[in-house]
């Protein structure tokens, strides 16, 4: 965790200086209470091993992921050189798990970026014009809260067919909204702060005031909501996987693959066991971070 | 209270149009379309099966008619099942997706509360731990990886249960889909009542009921379970839409008769009139779980007053 970034060279003068120092305080007591969360850094140590394998497997694997072996068709784990065994098409397991574990990974955070724009932007600028603006933006977060989204993404993958810039965003497109709502919230509590007046009587723009005072001061409850909505981003895709729908063979998710080991279980357990494992491990690790850092940074709210 | 239901009522109804909006012109933008055979039609035979659906009049024309059905509950002919309106596919499948929804609820919540409110009252002791541990694994394992774990175990291991199909709703079937349905739901639910009851346990309400000298059983169930369930009934929204989504996994897995499972193929057949009948139910019955949410947690909690 690294500690905050405030407006550097801080020409607006000592208001701004005063929560600068007081939020540096606040962050290192919500890291020491995250370091002290087993859950939390377990959860941490568990997601470090996982990128480091997700970047790097490929490359120490033997085989590559689309690979096809005729010889190690149904190879159980650890025969023919597979360590965790080979798919009808005598694929490596391992080789192909750490791809999709990387997939994953990777639409995990891009489309979480994708939303984080959106609800940021979105957020800060209802909560921080208000008015009517507000009325309106919330207004249509409302409408389109109450639509039945998995509906709307599963249409939109058939519609221009999945390929996987698509995912990213109709997944961040859906995940926004409730980001929105946390920023909004935040914004209007930030905005009658004195810092904040202090930056409007010297005269600066809405649009600087937003991207200077008021997103900075964001952090704490969108970085909690962010690691949050990692996990259900691969859960997403994976669901859209798992119907046919996602990452398209030879190219793999951990949706592709339990999707592919459901049907085949009967014959080799071991393509269901370990993808679903790897999906369980890695949803884990990042709830866990996720409680653990809203316990660190608001420690009254569960 | 009529004035909030009217003013829902209000927001409900655009909400219902962008539902039509969005997922018509989504449809006809797909390529493809459902009379796409494996034999190429001659072009006379096509021009006359679009004249039939009115599929030969501009989009804008077509749209107009769409609605101007829908306003009137005519939701069309099926476009792939033929001489089926999408009312009757609707009427014919929603049992089995409402059967196992129910079903799945009505478990959660019990066994959910049962776990939350034991949790609760042995806080930081091993149930606690047990129950919280439980929940956290329950969240983080996807239905769609319980599922065929489940069928793997059950079904091919031990034989216990059948791997799928309805079977005329028989118990046997039913019990793993439910389970799997269920699962996730018990975890949020049990953390939700969980954490409503320790907060209300510590309420001064509930100090005097013990101070009056009331039993703890008479305590725990008539003063503070009221209280600590109302997050519950706001959830009842958002779990009414994951067990929609749920349903689409189970439905495929357990090879099951109901709508999730249409949805996805007739999606993938361009079946347009059955697809927009189903999202406009799945989209109206979200809106309509969340307003009586909304009217149950004013019913419960006296201190929200609707205006």
């Amino acid at each position: 965790m690294s500690t905050p970034i405030l407006a550097p060279g801080s020409r607006e003068g000592a208001a701004l200086m005063e929560t600068a120092v007081r939020g540096r305080s606040l962050w290192d007591d919500a890291r020491r209470r995250l370091l002290r969360n087993g859950g939390a850094v377990g959860g941490m140590i568990m997601l470090a091993l996982l990128v480091l394998v997700a970047v790097i497997g490929p490359h120490v694997v033997p085989f590559a992921y689309d690979q096809i072996n005729k010889n190690d068709v149904w190879a159980p784990p650890l025969t023919a050189g597979h360590l965790l065994g080979a798919d009808s098409l005598g694929r490596d397991l391992l080789a192909r798990l750490l791809m999709g574990l990387r997939v994953s990974l990777a639409i995990g955070l891009i489309a979480t970026l994708v939303s984080l724009v959106i609800g940021v932007a979105w957020g800060a600028v209802a909560g921080f014009v208000g008015g009517v603006v507000d009325e309106v933006m919330m207004r249509i977060v409302d409408v389109l809260y109450s639509l039945p989204f998995i509906f709307f993404v599963i249409l939109l993958m058939v519609t221009f067919g999945s390929n996987i810039i698509l995912i990213f965003i109709a997944i961040g497109a859906v995940e926004w909204l409730t980001m929105s709502r946390i920023v909004r919230g935040q914004t209007l509590s930030l905005k009658h702060k004195e810092f904040v007046e202090a930056a409007r009587a010297a005269g600066l723009t809405q649009g600087s005031i937003i991207a200077k005072h008021i997103v900075p001061n964001l952090l704490g409850p969108v970085v909690v909501y962010v690691t949050l909505t990692i996990p259900a981003v691969i859960l997403a895709e994976s669901f859209l996987s798992f119907l046919g729908l996602g990452v398209q063979p030879p190219m793999a998710s951990l949706g592709t693959l339990i999707a592919g080991g459901a049907q085949d279980m009967e014959l080799a357990w071991w393509l269901l066991v370990f993808p679903s494992l790897t999906m369980v491990v890695t949803l884990m690790s990042f709830n866990f971070i996720g409680d653990g850092l809203r316990d660190a940074i608001d420690p009254k709210d569960r | 209270m009529l004035r909030f239901i009217g003013r829902r009522l209000l927001v409900a109804i655009p909400t219902l149009f962008l539902v039509v909006t969005l997922a018509f012109f989504m449809m006809r933008a797909a390529p493809g379309s459902p009379f796409d055979m494996d034999r190429k039609l001659s072009p006379e035979i096509e021009a006359n099966v679009m004249a039939k659906y009115g599929m030969d009049k501009p989009l804008g024309a077509q749209y107009a008619d769409y609605l101007t059905g829908v306003l009137h509950g005519d939701f069309g002919p099926s476009l792939k099942y033929k001489d089926k309106t999408v009312l009757q596919i609707l009427q014919e499948n929603y049992k089995v997706s409402l059967t196992l929804g129910l079903s799945a609820i009505t478990l959660a919540g019990a066994i959910g509360v049962t776990l939350g409110v034991l949790a609760a009252l042995k806080q930081n002791g091993w149930v606690d731990y047990g129950v919280m541990g439980v929940a956290i694994i329950g969240v983080c394992i996807p239905t769609f990886v319980t599922a065929p774990l489940l069928v793997l175990l059950f079904g091919s291991i031990l034989q216990w249960l059948p791997n799928g199909g309805w079977n005329d709703g028989a118990l046997a079937n039913l019990v793993l889909p439910i389970t799997v349905l269920a699962l996730p739901q018990i975890a949020i639910i049990s953390r939700l009542t969980r954490a409503g009851m320790i907060e209300v346990l510590q309420s001064n309400y509930v100090r005097t009921a013990r101070a009056k000298g009331l039993p703890a059983h008479r305590v725990v169930f008539k003063h503070a379970l009221r209280a600590a369930i109302l997050p519950l009934v706001s959830y009842l929204g958002p779990a009414c839409a994951g067990l929609l989504t749920g349903s689409l996994v189970v439905e495929k897995i357990f090879n099951l008769p109901g709508l999730g499972k249409f949805f996805v193929i007739s999606a993938l057949q361009r079946d347009y009139t059955v697809v927009m009948g189903m999202v406009i139910f799945y989209a109206a019955l979200i809106l309509f779980l969340n307003l009586v949410a909304d009217l149950l947690y004013a019913v419960l909690d006296p201190r929200v007053r609707l205006s």
